[in-house]
């Protein structure tokens, strides 16, 4: 395990009482705000000592409040990566980069200076001082000074919620990168649904200071029970199929789920390649009779699971040959179609829906 | 050079100088160090520490020079204990007026320096723990840099109120020429005897010249600090 997390802390009203561990390449800690994500991770770092507990990385026992161990944050050697950045002003971008390496034993010296900054792209900037970067830019340096420092393990708290979808997209292959290059275990906070779809290996999901569910990527994201927690827009399933063929006349790509196959907009993974794609409630349709004359490319057959009444809207969850896709309808479609656990159905989704969302990621190998 | 300036004069403005320097840079270090603990530390008796570092700020300067003369005079506790076995006397030297011009500069010094530890942000204190540096090296490395321009702006209030020093100065150290007259006592003692106002004037201008420069020098330093921390 690299990860081992057993603690219980209580902040005022908050009470946080987490227990979870990870082998993952990349955990996410997944939850809405105020779930007590931020807190765990300033725990792992050492910027907060949780009240008692345990918390081990890379069988390293960084505290325990039993034992009275509590490692003083400086020497964890954790590379952490704030929301904001925190780039110290009064200093350029090569010796923001170098900073952690001071401190840094020669021995322990790793990661090629060179290396982090082509893999991160940020060749130009080194002259640069943090007031002149961009959001996107400033993110870049501070993911490179927690890299330069050689960690045990990076800590990313939303490094990306502030910037803009364009900016985002800049950055997510960057992470990526990292994750796959694999030597260093990410832990990585969120409360996006299109982040741990594309980027998890590992999932922890959090409410009310709880876990509430922790387990490979893949099982967690299928798990339709977890439903709530993702938020009523981002609701949806995550489902892994396989690159089949690229139509390139059209621009399209055919996947291929357990039920069927899905043709998504022309992505560049050569065929073979297992992709994530994430399907929104909202973009399913649900039809009794098979459908024919239709323009979506996308109709998967499946068989009603389970029906959870909204206050306008129903949830319908549908087994498709062991794919759980959910689908949102009015409660009125519910009544008309007279639909009901047991009853097979049609599944239609549009193509284009899964276009912008990148739904398509390969998925990490565990 | 010397013409438009009588020896005597010219004595005073370089005593005024020297004490003014000296009280200045005495009172960095320890004005850092109690900017810091007031500043970040909690502790007890914190509170009676702030009021005692600001309390010459609010007390009769003249008060300030009689406890310096009743603590560190030859028969004083203090300044006989120094006498005896360090062989340093303050009384009526212009390192006594170096130590009642730094006393009374202390609390501007300390309030400039806290200021501006304020405002640094101790997320990128943590941000640097968080990188290995230990605390010591996190205060060198990130917060020093950050207060600098607070610090600039405190050496220099702290150099403006010795120079300009008189009350403390003169109960302490009283006005001998030679030793403890400095420009203010000079100034003083030029408007006590008839025909002194050439000279009350002239050094008077001393005065103003002086503290002009090392205001637009502070000045210039703390916009190139700035400068380099924003840009814009």
């Amino acid at each position: 395990m690299n990860l081992e997390v057993d603690v219980n802390h209580r902040q005022g009203e908050f009470v946080l009482r987490a227990r979870f561990q990870s082998d993952g390449r990349l955990t996410a800690l997944f939850g809405r705000s105020g779930a007590g994500k931020t807190t765990l991770v300033n725990m792992i770092g050492g910027l907060i000592a949780p009240k008692e507990g345990r918390i081990v990385v890379n069988e390293r026992v960084l505290f325990d409040a039993q034992q009275k161990i509590s490692v003083p944050r400086h020497q964890r050697r954790i590379g952490y990566v704030f929301q904001e950045g925190r780039l110290f002003p009064h200093l350029n971008v090569r010796q923001n980069l170098l900073f952690g390496r001071w401190f840094t034993p020669r021995l322990r010296r790793v990661v090629a200076f060179e290396d982090v900054v082509s893999l991160l792209g940020i060749e130009t900037l080194l002259h640069r001082i943090p007031v002149t970067l961009s959001g996107g830019e400033k993110q870049r340096v501070a993911i490179g000074r927690a890299l330069l420092m050689d960690p045990e393990m990076l800590l990313m708290d939303e490094p990306l919620a502030s910037l803009d979808d364009e900016r985002k997209a800049e950055i997510y292959p960057y992470i990526e990168r990292l994750r796959d290059d694999g030597r260093v275990p990410i832990v990585f906070v969120t409360h996006s649904v299109a982040e741990i779809a594309r980027l998890a290996t590992t999932i922890v999901v959090l409410e009310n200071g709880r876990v509430i569910a922790a387990g490979a990527a893949s099982d967690v994201l299928r798990d339709v029970t977890l439903f709530p927690a993702f938020g009523a827009g981002e609701a949806g399933v995550v489902l892994e199929a396989r690159v089949e063929a690229h139509d390139e006349e059209f621009g399209l790509t055919v996947c291929r789920v357990r039920s069927g196959q899905l043709t998504v907009p022309r992505i560049k993974q050569p065929t073979g390649t297992v992709l994530r794609l994430r399907v929104r409630a909202r973009d399913v349709i649900v039809s009794v009779e098979e459908p024919k004359g239709l323009s979506a490319l996308n109709v998967l057959p499946g068989r009603i699971v389970a029906i959870e009444m909204g206050a306008a809207s129903a949830d319908i969850a549908v087994d498709c040959a062991g794919d759980p896709v959910v689908a949102r309808l009015t409660r009125k479609s519910v009544h008309e179609l007279a639909l009901q656990p047991g009853l097979p159905v049609h599944l239609i989704i549009k193509s284009i829906a899964f276009e912008g969302d990148i739904a398509s990621v390969p998925a990490p190998e565990i | 050079m010397s013409t438009w300036l009588t020896p005597q004069e010219w004595t005073a403005v370089g005593i005024s100088l020297k004490v003014a320097f000296t009280a200045m840079a005495a009172s960095l270090l320890p004005g850092i160090a109690i900017a810091f603990v007031l500043e970040r530390r909690r502790f007890w008796g914190r509170g009676a520490l702030d009021v005692l570092v600001h309390l010459p700020l609010v007390l009769p300067p003249v008060v300030v020079g009689y406890l310096l003369l009743l603590g560190f005079g030859k028969r004083g506790p203090i300044g006989a204990f120094l006498a005896e076995y360090f062989g340093i006397v303050l009384s009526f030297r212009w390192t006594g007026a170096a130590l009642a011009c730094a006393i009374m500069g202390f609390p501007l010094l300390v309030r400039a320096i806290r200021l501006s530890l304020e405002a640094v942000d101790q997320k990128l204190e943590d941000a640097a723990g968080t990188l290995g540096a230990h605390p010591v090296w996190v205060f060198f490395a990130v917060t020093l840099p950050l207060i600098l321009p607070g610090i600039l702006a405190g050496m220099v209030l702290c150099f403006a109120k010795a120079m300009g020093e008189f009350g403390a100065t003169i109960t302490f150290v009283s006005n001998i020429p030679g030793e403890t007259q400095t420009l203010p006592s000079a100034i003083y003692t030029f408007t006590q005897v008839p025909g002194g106002e050439g000279g009350a004037l002239r050094l008077t201008l001393v005065s103003i010249i002086i503290s002009v420069g090392a205001l637009s020098a502070s000045e210039w330093m703390a916009r190139r600090v700035k400068r380099k921390l924003s840009p814009q």
